[in-house]
């Protein structure tokens, strides 16, 4: 069992500025969580703060019920995998693994077992004599979460460890760490700046920016419902596109936004809150504009780009107000440069965000694919 | 063409300049060891000549071991230099790793004084090292050797190996501090091997003054049972008639055990550079 319990923790390293403003986070026995979030926005500081390498300056970590604040590393049952491995040069892979448990006092026996156990998991056995300079970026990263492994800690904590590695080796090590966490039943929290390794590895995605946390969610929740206007835009790929309004009349199930061209746009979100003349920003989805009629709100614009990905195609266009957006399309269709485009979307595909960047709940996201298209 | 015309044109003025360099470091030495195991006429009439099958003589080598005292001169230089050149050692990668690795009051104080060390000779206080080991009753003992030769070989030790120890990354220590490694096993177990080629640079560069110093083992350990080679091949050199023979072969021989150390120790330093540049 192990519970981790983060309660108003904050971090400041000159006594002025918050690094970390408070954060509040919940991790139950066995989850995976993804702390995620652009560079510099305190991930690895919060990680660094759960192992016990980085002081706590307030608030309260629990683990398993106990509060750990002022426990050296050692004691707080963690493993860390570092992003530059870590991996003890002058030492071969079997003594990398065995230091800290020859440490902790096990015996020969046990330290063994446990190794060769790690080392099949991993598929490392036949690199075992070898010397960390020996090794591939991917070997070593084995290791190094194999050294992590044998301790067979509470928490396993990874900063940004797949970030060094080329693409292809980056996707297979991913879902080797998936495997890896549903075998191994371990409590896992995973620091990455790569929202597509946030959304393919947690089981809850924490979203950072600027010492706070942004949102905390399940993938799906914080692709269906970001929570504000950060998380709608960093959270899925290409980039959710964002069109300027004013709120023309508001209810609890519809809400009627003045773009900037004059058009009326219809979204499905519980808008009781917002009052007529009010500043809004509105959200869609690449893949919730469609190259038909379908849908009840329709844009024209010209297609000046298109990316081919295969089985769909992103295609730049400028719609007739000047406004830049991106449409997902059916990638065996051809397309011109240059071309009219019609497109539709569905009143509930779209986010609307007040001004402070807030989103109004959506009513019913979920599964918008168009029939056609 | 050009290029590598000039090119060769540079290396070539390089190695000319490194070889001149070479010929007048060893020139002396080689002139010692020639004529040590030369017969004393030849020496003074043709000193720039090999020893030939006239010439030759070990009568400098007989003279020099027969002398009661000459295996103990030994004895105490090595004494002196290895103890030394421990605790140097020790002593200097500790203080560097806790001046690079924590951030006490006082630590950039105590770096900056480590720093005057190094530009303000030992020598210059010699008359209140006297003092101090005349009233801790050590003159002529080699404990008083050792203790000064540590005082003048930390200041550099410590900067060389900060220095080193400061570009070790920092991922490593957490790494070790997350498995549950003690600060003492980090240090032993961990920074030391890896700054193995810094520890064999600071070793060589401490060693060879130590070996050779005459001055505080004239001044400190005159004594006859605590003489060092250095200031026992002295005993030859008399006021009215000097042993040559005996000089240039207990010179020679000198020479041995510190060629023998820094052989070690720049094994060391070379495969601890080549092995940080094939990573
Ligand atoms: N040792 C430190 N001293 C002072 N500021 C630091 C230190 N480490 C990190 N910071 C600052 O804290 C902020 C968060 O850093 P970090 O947690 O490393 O971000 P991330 O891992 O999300 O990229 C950054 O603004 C960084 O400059
Ligand atoms: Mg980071």
């Amino acid at each position: 069992m192990s519970h981790v319990s983060l309660k108003n923790l904050k971090k400041s390293y000159d006594g002025k500025t918050d690094v970390l403003a408070g954060i509040n986070l919940e991790i139950e026995d066995g989850e995976f969580v993804v702390l995620v979030g652009p560079s510099g926005c305190g991930k690895s500081t919060l990680l660094r703060m759960l192992s016990g390498l980085e002081a706590i300056s307030g608030g309260d970590l629990e683990i398993d019920h106990a509060r750990v604040n002022d426990l050296p590393p050692a004691q707080r049952g963690i493993a860390m995998v570092f992003q530059s491995y870590a991996l003890y040069p002058h030492m071969n892979v079997y003594k990398n693994m065995a230091f800290g448990l020859k440490i902790h006092g096990a015996s020969k026996d046990e330290i063994d077992r446990r190794i060769k156990h790690a080392a099949s998991i991993l598929k490392i056995d036949h690199l075992l004599t070898r010397l960390p300079r020996e090794l591939s970026g991917g070997q070593r990263q084995r290791v190094a979460i194999g050294r992590a492994i044998v301790r067979e800690p509470k928490l396993f904590l990874f900063d940004e460890p797949l970030s060094n590695l080329d693409a292809a080796l980056r996707v297979q090590t991913r879902l080797e760490i998936a495997k890896l966490h549903r075998d191994l039943n371990a409590t896992i929290v995973y620091v990455t700046h790569d929202q597509v390794e946030a959304m393919t590895l947690g089981d809850k995605i924490v979203v950072m920016h600027d010492g706070h946390i942004q949102q905390a969610g399940t993938p799906l929740e914080l692709y269906q419902r970001p929570a504000n206007l950060f998380v709608a835009t960093f959270i899925g790929s290409p980039k959710m596109n964002l069109l300027e309004g004013v709120v023309a009349e508001a209810s609890a199930t519809e809400l009627s936004v003045t773009l900037a061209g004059g058009q009326l746009l219809k979204a499905e979100v519980d808008a009781s809150r917002a009052t007529v003349g009010d500043r809004v920003t509105v959200g869609i989805r690449a893949e919730h504009l469609w190259e038909n009629n379908e849908g009840s709100e329709r844009f024209t614009g010209t297609v000046n780009l298109v990316e081919h990905l295969g089985e769909a195609n992103y295609l730049y266009v400028t719609l007739s107000t000047g406004q830049d957006i991106v449409v997902r399309g059916n990638g065996e269709r051809e397309v011109e440069l240059g071309q009219t485009l019609n497109m539709s979307a569905p009143a509930a595909s779209f986010h609307v965000f007040d001004r402070d960047g807030q989103a109004f709940h959506r009513l019913k996201p979920g599964n918008l694919r168009s029939s056609k298209g | 063409m050009q290029h590598k015309a000039t090119r060769y044109a540079g290396s070539a003025f390089t190695h000319v300049i490194l070889a001149g360099y070479s010929i007048l470091a060893l020139f002396p030495i080689v002139l010692i060891a020639i004529n040590a195991f030369k017969d004393r006429a030849s020496i003074f009439d043709s000193p720039l000549s090999l020893p030939n099958s006239e010439s030759w003589s070990l009568i400098g080598f007989e003279k020099a071991m027969k002398n009661a005292h000459f295996f103990s001169f030994f004895g105490n230089s090595m004494i002196v230099t290895v103890t030394s050149l421990f605790f140097i050692l020790l002593f200097g990668a500790m203080a560097a790793w806790a001046l690079s690795e924590y951030k006490f009051r006082g630590s950039r104080w105590l770096l900056a004084f480590f720093a005057f060390g190094i530009m303000v000779p030992i020598r210059l206080g010699t008359v209140s090292i006297l003092q101090i080991m005349v009233s801790l009753n050590l003159v002529n003992t080699l404990t008083a050797l050792v203790l000064v030769y540590i005082a003048q070989g930390l200041p550099l030790a410590i900067m060389i190996l900060s220095e080193f120890m400061q570009q070790l990354p920092k991922e490593l220590k957490e790494a070790a501090r997350c498995d549950g490694v003690g600060e003492f096993k980090i240090f032993f177990q961990v920074i030391l091997p890896l700054i193995r080629p810094a520890v064999a640079t600071v070793a060589v560069f401490t060693m060879v003054p130590i070996w050779n110093d005459l001055w505080f083992p004239l001044i400190l350990a005159p004594g006859e049972e605590t003489q060092t080679i250095t200031l026992g091949v002295q005993q030859f050199i008399g006021q009215y008639a000097t042993d040559w023979n005996a000089v240039l072969a207990s010179l020679s021989l000198a020479v041995l055990p510190v060629l023998v150390l820094y052989m070690f120790f720049s094994r060391q330093l070379i495969r601890g550079i080549t092995a940080g540049a094939v990573k």
